[in-house]
């Protein structure tokens, strides 16, 4: 077995000097593998994704038809994995990764969830590629950052999603007078006027516990600010810190609003309650939004209405789709001429408007999207960017798993000092910060 | 252990017969199995067992040396807590109603009814399944707001339960380590799919049992004047017994092993309530990439079953070796 | 009206309450399944559906079809393989005594009670050595293996039924190991292997532990993908009712028509048959 791997890997090394060096003097990455030595390759390339939605699995339908035409001939495995919101993707890259069977190119989100293939050396840099095609400039420097590692870039992101939004329902609103809750005191004076009116206040489905991972994060950073949000999963923030506290103090009093049987529910559940009117807001990334026109047929500012989570203007909580280069990828070329197509403008333009999400680029084309979105590029471009803890990219996935743990408990117990002892031990066995 | 006696002395009572082919034709014909049963049980339970012992709780393999401290984080895990109490109770209840309801539909359907074959298959298809069917199709009749509770509100039930959606532990008040002993009504809900599943088998095995009895017997016990109730308690059911020991641990190991169920069903549920090893291990190697503390888990799966399928084993070939 | 009409009359009504329990989910998933998408409203489950519409199952089917036959080219070869073994292995076990073979057996047997998550990393690594991994015949293998020690134990018992006097004479006629297999023993065996088949059969098409860690798609047998088809929204509960259907049917025919035959299995894999 060792020698089998080491075969594949030596051959994927070699593939790749040649590579890099071809892509210095402006050749194509195809005749890069013909100078290798290693044999042609062939124009064959293995997607791997969780992208099997529908909005989302028209998205990656258009990008390979838009790969194929620049590249004419090239053969297309799209490996999309069902099922779990990428929990079953994220479980078969890990066991075909330690096999030394990676599939070509995958998604993965930007930050941490990145970062943990990239410290096991599992990451080819794409710094060249980056600068062959200009990109420097063209994203945000805080997303080039989120997936990079001592000056080398490790993926190319092809969308951006929000996760600081809550969206309530526009008839409820408009009947009840109520503001949108941009802070928590409106929050909270909306929720009680609402529960006056027998209307649950806020609608959450965290039956896979990252909903509500996810409400806490976005409390979190409407409470301690941008800064101390990252130092915290940077390791620089004491647990005993008394904005976390309060943070957990506000969710905990967040907790008394909801409907009771959350945890039957899923996310689309829980942002069913607002469609339907049995909840009036419900805080969930912006793919709601893809969910409540594609699906349930809303119209945006008639049917439901949002804003950014309590204390969070001017933040923007990032999820962001990356692809990269696995070492060892049998097609490593293909790889890079896919990731091209990937990071143009082109190409995100062709994605995004089917998957309702936004480009990670700052040039694309405001006109291919809806009103949600481009109020969202224009903020993308001038907010403070902040990584997204539920969704993998502010800290590895050790320590995500054992919050999640930790967070099951909470929303039941609502045990704020068990919480934070948690959180202590998951930071300690987990190298938070290292 | 007179036929095993017996057997070893075959060879030295007679001339030994000189070497052919015949004679090594059934350890020949053994040997594949063998062998992959070493590889594939044993010498993969001990490469887990390795494991369990190392660092490798990272996305790449690390086999560096960690002793037992797998095992002690293990212990002090909210949710492996959760986990051992869900176990217990579950198997519990499980086996005490697939018991319970097999043995009543046995003596029913034994009853010598015209109708007899269609009620056991109607009790035993459910064995058919996959506990993915179940799961999917049980998930849908306890949720909160639709299925049994539907039924329960046209009854006029005021207060619905909440199913597997409850994170509520009856009775209050008895805590040890980090979680609260007692029984997890999100539970209840799994117990029945479980029990929905499974009691044809229990019912199977007594309705076996059941023809087995000699007549003679139950007419015995009328001539002597009991009564059908009478008769039951005296003559049939002590003549059940090795049934009901046979059943025990045949549901017992099913129930230490349950996992299809509760991950197509309810997932670890709201507090952990309704988790389990088996989840546990699956969640933490395969999605958490933990792999020593799933390895961990797996091992203590083994050794809870081994308890007690390993003397089941031993007795059973014994008495084997006797009859 | 006599005691004992009275009691009958009691018997019966307790029998069709418990068969009502027993075939409850069956109704909502019939009933389910027929509906249209519109008419799917957790609060009318009950409901009959006020028009047949097979269009969740149309629906189901595009879902899964693709699995069903993998699971189809999985359980076949997989039963007929195993079944195979198990015979050969029986035969050897109980009609040719050797030394050790009562202590050789219950180790093997152990095998078939073991949780699968103590032997799942290493076997996840080991079909990957072996170039298995991801593929139905990886996961065939890995249904004959663990198969062994339940198919060699019914057959075992089976083959214990047959009497020794058949055999001896056939040895003094001078037949070999193989020709009293092929001759004698074989023949014997039909009921045997249907018991076995259909064992194996179930147990296969219903897996899911080691389908779901050792298969992605597109090689996952359907109860993987069923699994992945549950739980959401965005696949109407009608289609997951009917996908739920589909995956059960192939069992479910199996058991419909050999019934008696999957209830000796089951009496046999408690081990003293």
């Amino acid at each position: 077995m060792k020698g089998k791997k080491a075969l594949r890997l030596g051959g994927a090394a070699a593939v790749l000097v040649a590579l890099t060096t071809a892509c210095g003097t402006a050749g194509t990455a195809n005749n890069a593998s013909n100078t290798a030595g290693a044999g042609t390759e062939e124009k064959k390339i293995e997607i791997f994704s969780w992208w099997t939605g529908a909005g989302e699995a028209d998205g990656l339908n258009a990008l390979i038809k838009l790969f194929q035409q620049k590249d004419p001939g090239v053969q297309v495995q799209n490996s999309a994995v069902a099922g779990g919101a990428g929990t079953n993707a994220k479980q078969v890259l890990a066991t075909r990764m330690q096999a030394g069977n990676p599939p070509d190119t995958f998604q993965v989100h930007a930050g941490a969830e990145l970062m943990a293939w990239v410290d096991a050396g599992k990451m080819e840099p794409l710094n060249d590629l980056y600068q062959s095609q200009g990109w420097n400039d063209k994203f945000p420097q805080q997303l080039i950052d989120m997936v990079s590692k001592d000056g080398n870039i490790y993926a190319v992101p092809v969308d951006i999603h929000r996760g600081n939004v809550l969206w309530y329902n526009k008839k409820i609103f408009d009947q009840y007078h109520l503001q949108p809750p941009t802070t928590f005191d409106i929050f909270f004076k909306d929720a009680d006027i609402l529960k006056q009116h027998g209307i649950t206040p806020l609608g959450l489905g965290d039956k896979d516990t990252w909903e509500a991972t996810m409400l806490w994060e976005d409390v979190l950073l409407g409470t301690v600010g941008p800064q101390k949000y990252d130092q915290i999963w940077q390791g620089k923030v004491s647990w005993d810190d008394p904005g976390i506290r309060q943070s957990l103090e506000t969710f905990k009093k967040m907790l008394q609003y909801v409907n009771s049987d959350h945890a039957a529910l899923d996310w689309q559940d829980g942002s069913q309650l607002v469609a339907t009117g049995k909840a009036a807001m419900n805080v969930m990334g912006d793919w709601a939004k893809g969910y409540y026109t594609t699906d349930l047929k809303l119209k945006p500012n008639v049917d439901f209405g949002w804003c950014v989570t309590p204390g969070t203007e001017g933040d923007f909580m990032v999820i962001s789709d990356t692809f990269g280069l696995p070492k060892g990828a049998p097609h490593p070329n293909t790889v890079l001429d896919w990731l091209k197509v990937l990071g143009s403008t082109e190409g995100q333009d062709v994605f995004n408007p089917l998957k309702g999400s936004i480009p990670a680029r700052i040039d694309a084309d405001p006109s291919k999207y809806d009103v949600y979105s481009q109020q969202a590029m224009a903020d993308f471009k001038k907010d403070q960017l902040t990584p997204s803890l539920a969704h993998g990219s502010a800290a590895s996935p050790g320590f995500l798993d054992a919050v999640n743990t930790a967070m099951k408990v909470f929303v039941t117990n609502q045990d704020i000092d068990q919480f934070i002892s948690a959180l202590k031990t998951a930071a300690q066995e987990n190298n938070l910060g290292q | 252990m007179d036929s095993l006696q017996r057997m070893d002395a075959v060879p030295q009572g007679r001339r030994r017969r000189p070497w052919t082919w015949e004679r090594a034709y059934p350890i020949l014909t053994l040997l594949p199995s063998i062998i992959a049963i070493a590889i594939f049980v044993y010498g993969f339970i001990f490469w887990t067992g390795y494991i369990s012992l190392t660092k490798w709780n990272t996305l790449t393999v690390n086999l560096a040396w960690n002793g037992l401290r797998n095992y002690a984080l293990l212990f002090q895990q909210f949710r492996f807590q959760a986990d051992l109490r869900n176990l217990l109770v579950f198997t519990i209840l499980f086996i005490l109603c697939c018991l319970v309801i097999g043995l009543l539909l046995a003596v029913m359907v034994d009853q010598k009814l015209r109708t007899e074959a269609l009620f056991r298959n109607i009790f035993i298809f459910p064995m058919a399944l996959s506990f993915i069917v179940t799961g999917v199709v049980w998930q849908w009749l306890f949720a909160p707001n639709s299925g049994v509770n539907l039924i329960l509100k046209a009854l006029g039930v005021k207060h619905l339960p909440q199913w597997y959606v409850d994170p509520t532990i009856v009775p209050p008040g008895w805590h040890v380590g980090q979680i609260q002993l007692g029984l997890p009504i999100a539970l209840i809900a799994v117990v029945v799919a479980a029990v929905w599943q499974m009691s044809g088998f229990a019912m199977a095995l007594y309705l076996a049992g059941l023809r087995a009895i000699p007549e003679e017997l139950k007419e015995a016990a009328a001539v002597d004047g009991a009564n059908a109730w009478q008769t039951f308690w005296k003559v049939t059911f002590p003549q059940l017994h090795p049934i009901t020991v046979t059943t025990t641990i045949i549901l017992a190991h099913i129930s230490m092993k349950i996992f299809d169920l509760i991950y197509a069903m309810t997932g670890p549920g709201p507090m952990f309530a309704t988790d389990m090893p088996s989840l546990n291990m699956f969640n933490t190697t395969f999605q958490g990439n933990h792999y020593a503390q799933g390895a961990a888990i797996a091992i203590i799966m083994l050794l809870l079953i081994a308890v007690f399928i390993v003397p089941y084993l031993v007795s059973a070939f014994r008495q084997e070796g006797r009859s | 009206m006599s005691a004992r009409a009275v009691r009958r009359s009691l018997l019966y009504i307790i029998l069709i309450v418990f068969a009502c329990f027993y075939l409850m989910p069956v109704y909502v998933v019939i009933v389910t399944s027929l509906k249209s998408t519109a008419e799917i409203d957790l609060s009318r489950m009950w409901q009959l559906p006020h028009q047949l519409d097979f269009s969740s199952y149309a629906d189901a089917f595009n879902h899964l079809a693709p699995n069903f036959w993998n699971s189809v080219y999985l359980a076949i070869p997989g039963t007929i393989l195993s079944s195979l073994l198990g015979s050969i292995n029986g035969y050897a076990l109980s009609k040719w005594k050797f030394r050790g073979a009562n202590v050789l057996f219950p180790i093997i047997l152990f095998g078939m009670f073991i949780p699968y998550q103590s032997v799942l990393i290493p076997l996840v690594q080991f079909l990957d050595a072996i170039g298995l991994y991801n593929s139905i015949p990886g996961l065939i293998l890995v249904h004959i293996i663990y198969g062994i020690p339940i198919t060699t134990l019914i057959f075992r018992n089976f083959y214990a039924g047959i009497p020794d006097e058949l055999l001896e004479a056939a040895t003094i006629d001078g037949t070999g190991y193989w020709g009293i297999y092929r001759h004698i023993i074989l023949p014997l065996s039909i009921s045997g292997f249907v018991v076995v088949g259909i064992w194996q059969f179930t147990s296969i098409w219903n897996e899911f532990l080691f389908a779901s860690t050792i298969t992605q798609p597109p090689h996952q047998p359907v109860m993987v993908a069923l699994q992945n088809l549950s739980g959401s929204q965005i696949v109407q509960w009608n289609v997951q009712m009917a996908g739920a259907f589909l995956a059960a049917l192939p069992t479910l025919v199996v058991y419909i028509f050999l019934g008696r035959y999957f209830i000796r299995g089951l009496l046999a894999g408690s081990i003293k048959g």
